[in-house]
C-alpha cells in the first residue's frame, strides 16, 4: 500500500538528529549573550493573602540589581491567553503558593540566589481552598459544560443493571528534561526579542505585547531547540518570557531565566486532577443503554487553559461507545493551587480513565469479559456521538481490539494468570485492556479561529524552505514536514529546510498542541507544496526548475491558509456538531505483576494497536506511541504529585518518580489501518497525545485483575494505595467493593 | 584554585572556585555545551561524562577533584568527519527525540559497552539516565545494534 | 560566598586541618555534599578534599578482617573479590543510585552522611563492621551498630576522620538477605530496607542473626530486641509471626513525602517474614 510513495510511509531519519547526537544542538541555556544578566523570581510563600509590603533588607547591594515590581510594568499586568486574569506579577491578592511577586536580575548567579533570601514579603493571609468539594460548595467554577444526547430520560428504565462509581486521577508533572528557559533582550519603548524553550511562539508574542503596550510585530519570539514540552511549554512560557522581558526592559541588558529543577516543579503547571462520577445502565447482555457522567477538574487559581481542557475531557468522556441516552456534565473549579495547565492528553486521560474503568466494573458485575462488553458497544460508522457527530470513519474497533488481544495473547494469559493467582503466592499477575480515541486538532471552530497559515519558499540550493510556527521538541515535526514537502515536490527530504520558528519570519500556523501539527498544519504544507510544484510546471527535475525560476524571478513563496473541511459543523453555544474533524483510535493491553511483599505493581509487557490514518513516518510515529505509553505508565503507577497547600511538595527528581529503563517494559506498537477518510495530509491523522490516554485504565484494570477482580478507582496506584485497597479499604475515594453486586432494578 | 586536566584530549588549565561544578566548568569555561543540566542533584543523568574511564555525573564533581583527570564529553566522540558508532546508531534507530538526555545517554551507553560486566544488563546500566520522550525502546535498539557491531 | 577547600597531600596534613579549623567537613565522593550545595542547605564551611590521599584508597584483604579505605567506592566493592566474601555489600552497592553514582560514592561517605535511609550502612552493619576514627590525638575503633544515637547524630568528634571500615571475615554457614523497598527499581530512596544475616544449625535453631533496617527509625537501626526474640530458638512459622510482631515495637517509621507509617510498618514485617522464611 505504501509503495506508491517515495518518502511518505518511510522511516526517514530525524532531520535535526545529528546535532542532537553530537551535542551540538543549541538549547536556550547554550546560547551566549554579552553582558547577560540572570533573572530570578520572588514568589509567594502563602497560598492566599494580600501583600502589605515588600521589604528589601538594607545592607545588601541592591543598587547592583535590576528589580521589577508590578508598578514597573509599562502595559497590562495580565497574561493574555484566553482571558488575561493571571497577572505577570501579583499586584493585589496572592492566589496560590509560588505566585510571582517580583523579579530581580544580576550577573552573578550566586549573589542572585542570596538576594532572594534578603527579600521579605509581608502578607495578610486569607483562608484558602484546596479541594474540589470546597470549591463546588462555594460555586467557584471557571467553566461548565452540559451535553445531553438526543434521548435523555426513558432509557434508564430499560436497564437491567445500573452501576454507579466515582473515579479519580491525580496531578502529573511534565518533567521535561530541559527546564523552563528563556532569554530576553529589549529596547525600552521599542521592541522585545525572546528566545526560548517553547511550543507556541505566537502565544508568547500575543501574551507579551500588551505587557509593554507594543503592537505584536514589535515582539519577536524565536523558539530554541526545545528539550521536551508535553504541554508544559504550551502556555507557561508566556509567563516566564514576560518576566525575562521585563527585566531586560528595565536593565537594558540581555536577561536569561533558566529555572532550576526544584523551582520548575514547584511553580509551573501540572495536569488537572479529576474526579468523575459515572452512572451507567446496562442490559444483561452488556449493552450500554444509558450513561450519566459528572466530571470535575481542579483548575487551580487562574482559568488559563482550563476551559479548553474541560472541553476535551467532556468530549472524550463517553469513550468509544455507542449510547442513545447520554448526559455529561462537567465543571472545572477554582482552588488556591498553582494553576493547572496543558499536559499531553489535555483532559482526555482523565475522562478515559473513568469510562474505561467503568466498563470493566460493569463487565465484572455482569460476569462478562472486559473485551466482550466493549465489543458489544463499540461505535461503528453511522453511529452518533452524544454531540450528534456521526462517525464517518470505516471504523472496526473490534478488529483493532482483536489485533491487540492477539498480539498480547490476552485470552490465554487472562485465564493462565487467574489460575496461577489462585495459588496465592506473593507475586500476582494480571492483564487488562482499554480502548480509546483522541480527536485531532482544535475542538469545533477552534481551527477556523486559529486561521493557520504557512509559507514555502524556494531555496538557493533549488530546494524548499518551510516557514511555519510549529516547533520541534522531539515529536518529529521537522522530519514529517520535510517528508510532506519532499513527496509533493518529488525531491529528497534533504533538500527541504525547516526555518527556525521565529515570529519575525514565519506565519502563524498555530500552536504545537492538540495533536494538530501533522494533520492540520501538515495538510497546509501539502497543499502549498503541490502549489509550488504546480507553479514550476510540475517538473521532473524540481531542483533545476527551481534554480532556473530563481534566476529568472528572484524568489518564489507560496502561502496557504487553513480551510475547514466542507462537511464539518460545530455549534459552540449548544456544544453540538462535529467536535473534531477526525479521530484516531487505539487499544492498549497491559500486563502487570503485583508483589504482595511490598505491594508494588510493575508493568511487565505492553501492547498497543493504533489507528491514525496513514502513518507518514513509522519509526517516528511508533516512537511517539512508546514515549506516550511510558508517560502513561508513570501516570498509572509512579507519578504522585504531593500537593501541600496547593503546590508540589515533592518537587525534586528524587521524589517524583518517573519510570527509568528498569521500570519500563518492552512496548509493542502496531499500526492498524482502516480505509482512509480524513482531511489530513496523505490521510494522516494526529497521534501525539493519544498514547497517554489509554495506559492508566489498562494498567489499573490489570492490577485489579491480579488482585482477584478487586475494585480500583484511582491513579496513581502507588504501593501504599494498593496495600490500603487490599488490607484496609478505608480511603474516602476508594469504594470498598469486593464483589458487591451493583444496584439492581426490576 | 588552579587545576590542570584534559578534556577530549586537550590540555586545560583554569582557576575557579574549588567547589565549582565540573558541569559548569565544561559549559561555561570551556564552552562545551553538549553536556546538559537536567536536575542539578545527580538524579537525571543528563550531565554524565566519562572521567578517567568512569561514568560520572558532572553536576556532582567539584573542581577541586578534577586535577589531573582526563574527561570525555559528547563533543569528544565524533572525530571530525565521522560519527561515533553510537551516534550513528542513535540516528539510524531513533534513539533521540528532544535530544536533551541524549549526550548523557550516549556516554552511559559507551561506558556500558566498554565495561559490560559492571551491570547485569543494559537496563541497569542506563537506569541512571532518565528520558521523558522515548520510553527507552529505541535507545535499547540503538545500543544493542552497536553491541552487535552493526555500526 | 564560595565554600573554601583544603587539599591536604598527606593524612597528617588532613588531620592537622581537622584539628585546626572549626567547621571543616571531609569530602570524599561528594555525591551527598553536591546535592546539599545545590539545595543551598549548607551553612558556610570548609571542605577537606580527601581525593589526593592515596592511602585512603585501598581495600586491604585479610584472613580475619578486610579493611575498606575511606575512599572505597561502591563500584570498588562491586568489582573486587571482596564481593565474594561479603555478597550483601555488592547487593547493596548495586541498588545505590545508578552506575555513575556508584563510581564516585563511598561507603564512608554513606556512613558520615548519617541518613536513616542510607543503603550502604545497613549492609555494613549486618556484617558487624567497625569504624576506624583517626585524629591528631590517635585512633579508635567503634562498632558501626553503636555509631548512631539519634537523627543525624553520630559518635564522631569534630577533629576525627573516618579513615577506614573494618569488616570481620564472616565464618561460613551464614545466609544473607538484602531487600530495599524503594520508590522504583533503581535510583530510589528507600521506604524500608532489611539487611539480614542468619546462622542456622542443622535442626533449624537460630544460632545467631543480624537484622538491620533503614528508613524506619531516625537512624540505621540494628533491631537488637527482635534479634533477641529469635536468637537461640527454633525457626518455625510461629516464631516468624512472633518476630514480625515484635519488630513493630522496635521501629518508629513516619509519614513523609515518600510513604506512610502504615506502609512502612506492614512492609517491614513482610520483609522480615520473607527473610526468615527463606533462611
Amino acid at each position: 500500500m505504501h509503495d506508491q510513495f517515495e518518502t511518505i510511509g518511510k522511516s526517514v531519519h530525524r532531520k535535526e538528529g545529528i546535532p542532537k547526537v553530537t551535542g551540538r544542538a543549541i538549547y536556550a541555556d547554550d546560547m551566549r549573550f554579552d553582558g547577560c544578566l540572570y533573572g530570578r523570581t520572588v514568589r509567594s510563600t502563602v497560598p492566599h493573602g494580600t501583600i502589605k509590603e515588600i521589604r528589601f533588607n538594607p545592607g545588601f547591594p541592591w543598587t547592583e540589581f535590576t528589580i521589577v515590581l508590578p508598578e514597573d510594568i509599562p502595559g497590562k499586568n495580565g497574561v493574555t491567553l484566553i482571558d488575561s486574569e493571571q497577572p505577570f506579577l501579583v499586584y493585589r491578592e496572592i492566589q496560590h503558593l509560588a505566585e510571582p511577586i517580583a523579579l530581580i536580575a544580576h550577573a552573578d548567579r550566586e549573589l542572585l540566589e542570596k538576594a532572594l533570601y534578603q527579600i521579605e514579603v509581608d502578607v495578610d493571609e486569607l483562608p484558602a481552598v484546596f479541594t474540589m468539594d470546597a470549591a463546588l460548595e462555594r460555586n467557584d467554577i471557571f467553566k461548565s459544560y452540559l451535553i445531553e444526547g438526543d434521548n435523555v430520560s426513558d432509557n434508564w428504565l430499560d436497564a437491567d443493571v445500573i452501576i454507579e462509581e466515582t473515579y479519580g486521577t491525580g496531578a502529573q508533572e511534565h518533567l521535561y528534561i530541559e527546564p523552563q528557559a528563556v532569554i530576553a533582550t529589549a529596547i525600552p519603548g521599542e521592541s522585545v526579542t525572546i528566545w526560548g524553550s517553547m511550543q507556541c511562539p505566537f502565544y508568547v508574542q500575543k501574551a507579551v505585547a500588551p505587557l509593554f503596550n507594543l503592537p505584536r510585530e514589535r515582539i519577536r519570539v524565536v523558539q530554541t531547540e526545545t528539550g521536551g514540552g508535553f504541554g508544559g511549554k504550551e502556555e507557561y512560557p508566556n509567563l516566564i518570557a514576560g518576566h525575562a522581558a521585563l527585566l531586560a526592559w528595565k536593565s537594558g541588558r540581555p536577561v536569561k531565566m533558566i529555572y532550576g529543577r526544584r523551582e520548575d516543579m514547584w511553580a509551573t503547571t501540572k495536569r488537572h486532577p479529576s474526579r468523575t462520577h459515572i452512572k451507567a445502565g446496562f442490559k444483561r447482555d452488556g449493552t450500554l443503554v444509558a450513561l450519566d457522567i459528572d466530571l470535575v477538574l481542579d483548575g487551580g487559581a487562574y482559568p488559563t487553559l482550563s476551559s479548553v481542557v474541560l472541553s476535551r475531557a467532556t468530549l472524550h468522556a463517553w469513550g468509544p461507545y455507542r449510547c442513545n441516552c447520554t448526559r455529561i456534565r462537567s465543571r472545572v473549579v477554582k482552588t488556591n493551587s498553582v494553576p493547572h495547565g496543558a499536559f499531553r492528553g489535555f483532559g482526555a486521560p482523565q475522562a478515559i480513565f473513568a469510562i474505561e474503568m467503568h466498563m470493566n466494573r460493569a463487565a465484572e458485575a455482569l460476569g462478562m469479559d472486559p473485551a466482550e462488553i466493549r465489543r458489544r458497544n463499540f461505535l461503528r460508522k453511522g453511529d452518533r456521538m452524544p454531540t450528534g457527530q456521526v462517525v464517518k470513519d470505516e471504523l472496526d474497533l473490534g478488529c483493532l481490539m482483536d489485533r491487540a488481544l492477539e498480539l498480547s495473547n490476552y485470552r490465554h494469559k487472562r485465564s493462565q494468570y487467574e489460575q496461577a493467582n489462585r495459588d496465592r503466592g506473593q507475586k500476582r499477575k494480571g492483564i487488562g485492556l482499554s480502548v480509546f480515541f483522541h480527536g485531532s486538532g482544535f475542538t469545533g471552530g477552534g481551527e477556523v479561529h486559529l486561521a493557520s497559515e504557512i509559507s514555502l519558499r524556494l531555496t538557493e540550493q533549488g530546494g524548499v524552505e518551510v516557514l511555519a510556527a510549529n516547533v520541534e521538541y522531539g515529536q518529529g515535526t521537522n522530519t514529517v514536514f520535510a517528508q510532506i514537502v519532499a513527496e509533493a515536490c518529488k525531491i529528497s527530504p534533504d533538500l527541504v529546510r525547516i526555518h527556525q520558528p521565529d515570529t519575525a519570519t514565519v506565519p502563524d500556523s498555530g500552536p504545537t498542541v492538540a495533536s494538530r501539527t501533522t494533520m492540520i498544519v501538515g495538510k497546509l504544507i501539502e497543499r502549498a507544496a503541490l502549489e509550488l510544484r504546480h507553479r514550476l510546471n510540475k517538473p521532473e527535475d524540481f531542483r533545476s526548475a527551481a534554480s532556473q525560476y530563481l534566476r529568472q524571478h528572484g524568489t518564489l513563496v507560496v502561502s496557504v491558509r487553513y480551510e475547514p473541511p466542507p462537511d464539518i459543523y460545530w455549534d459552540e453555544t449548544t456544544y453540538r456538531g462535529d467536535a473534531y474533524a477526525a479521530y484516531s483510535w487505539s487499544c492498549d493491553v497491559a500486563e502487570v505483576e503485583v508483589n504482595l511483599t511490598d505491594y508494588g505493581a510493575r508493568v511487565t509487557n505492553f501492547v498497543s494497536t493504533v489507528e491514525c490514518g496513514r502513518v507518514l513516518n513509522p519509526a517516528l510515529a511508533a516512537a511517539q506511541i512508546e514515549g506516550g505509553i511510558a508517560q502513561g505508565i508513570g501516570f498509572a503507577l509512579y507519578e504522585d504529585v504531593v500537593l501541600e497547600r496547593g503546590a508540589m511538595k515533592n518537587n525534586q527528581f528524587t521524589n517524583y518518580i518517573i519510570p527509568t529503563t528498569a521500570d519500563t517494559p518492552d512496548i509493542h506498537v502496531e499500526f492498524v489501518e482502516f480505509p482512509y477518510n480524513n482531511p489530513g495530509p496523505y490521510a494522516a491523522k494526529g497521534i501525539g497525545e493519544m498514547p497517554i490516554d489509554g495506559p492508566a485504565p489498562a494498567i489499573a484494570s490489570a492490577v485489579a485483575h491480579a488482585l482477584g477482580g478487586r475494585f480500583i478507582n484511582e491513579v496513581p496506584l502507588l504501593p501504599e494505595r494498593i496495600m490500603r485497597n487490599i488490607e484496609l479499604g478505608s480511603d474516602p475515594l476508594l469504594y470498598q467493593s469486593f464483589g458487591a453486586d451493583p444496584e439492581l432494578r426490576k | 584554585m588552579q587545576v590542570s586536566f584534559v578534556v577530549n584530549g586537550k590540555n586545560q588549565t583554569l582557576s575557579a572556585a574549588p567547589m565549582k561544578r565540573l558541569l559548569d566548568v565544561l559549559r561555561e569555561d570551556l564552552n562545551l555545551t553538549g553536556t546538559k543540566e537536567g536536575c542539578g542533584e545527580g538524579e537525571c543523568g543528563a550531565c554524565a561524562v566519562i572521567m578517567d574511564g568512569l561514568l560520572v555525573l558532572s553536576c556532582m564533581v567539584p573542581l577541586c577533584q578534577i586535577q589531573g583527570k582526563s574527561i570525555t564529553t559528547i563533543e569528544g566522540l565524533a572525530d571530525d568527519a565521522n560519527l561515533h558508532p553510537l551516534q550513528h546508531a542513535f540516528q539510524e534507530n531513533g534513539g533521540a527525540q528532544c535530544g536533551v538526555c541524549t549526550p548523557g545517554m550516549i556516554l552511559a551507553a559507551l561506558y556500558y559497552l566498554n565495561n559490560p560486566d559492571e551491570a547485569e544488563d543494559l537496563r541497569e546500566a542506563l537506569a541512571g539516565n532518565q528520558c521523558r520522550c522515548t520510553g527507552y525502546t529505541r535507545i535499547f535498539k540503538s545500543v544493542e545494534a552497536v553491541g552487535r557491531n552493526e555500526f | 560566598m564560595s565554600f573554601e577547600v583544603v587539599n591536604p597531600h598527606s593524612i597528617a596534613e588532613a588531620l592537622d586541618a581537622l584539628s585546626a579549623e572549626a567547621n571543616i567537613v571531609p569530602l570524599a565522593g561528594a555525591t551527598d555534599v553536591m546535592v546539599y550545595l545545590e539545595a543551598h542547605s549548607l551553612r558556610p564551611c570548609t571542605f577537606l578534599n580527601l581525593q589526593q590521599l592515596p592511602e585512603l584508597k585501598p581495600i586491604v584483604p585479610g584472613s580475619r578482617s578486610v579493611i575498606l579505605g575511606a575512599l572505597t567506592t561502591y563500584r570498588d566493592v562491586r568489582t573486587s573479590s571482596v564481593r565474594q566474601q561479603f555478597p550483601m555489600l555488592a547487593l547493596a552497592a548495586r541498588e545505590i543510585g545508578a552506575l555513575a553514582i556508584q563510581n564516585r560514592g563511598t561507603w564512608v561517605g554513606n556512613i558520615a552522611n548519617a541518613s536513616p535511609a542510607a543503603d550502604g550502612v545497613p549492609a555494613l552493619m549486618a556484617y558487624d563492621a567497625e569504624i576506624e576514627l583517626t585524629s591528631k590525638d590517635g585512633r579508635r575503633i567503634v562498632p558501626l551498630s553503636r555509631f548512631y544515637h539519634s537523627y543525624k547524630q553520630m559518635d564522631r568528634r569534630a577533629n576525627e576522620l573516618i579513615s577506614a571500615i573494618h569488616l570481620p571475615v564472616p565464618q561460613s554457614g551464614w545466609r544473607e538477605y538484602f531487600r530495599k523497598v524503594g520508590t522504583r527499581r533503581f535510583q530510589a530512596i528507600s521506604k524500608t530496607l532489611l539487611a539480614g544475616r542468619i546462622l542456622l544449625s542443622a535442626d533449624q535453631t537460630v544460632e545467631d542473626l543480624r537484622m538491620v533496617l533503614a528508613s524506619v527509625a531516625p537512624y540505621t537501626l540494628r533491631a537488637v530486641q527482635t534479634e533477641n526474640v529469635i536468637r537461640g530458638r527454633q525457626l518455625t512459622p510461629e516464631l516468624i509471626e512472633e518476630a514480625a510482631e515484635a519488630i513493630q515495637d522496635e521501629i518508629r517509621p513516619i509519614d513523609d513525602v515518600r510513604s506512610t507509617e502504615a506502609y512502612r510498618r506492614r512492609v517491614t514485617s513482610n520483609l522480615l517474614r520473607e527473610f526468615l522464611a527463606t533462611a
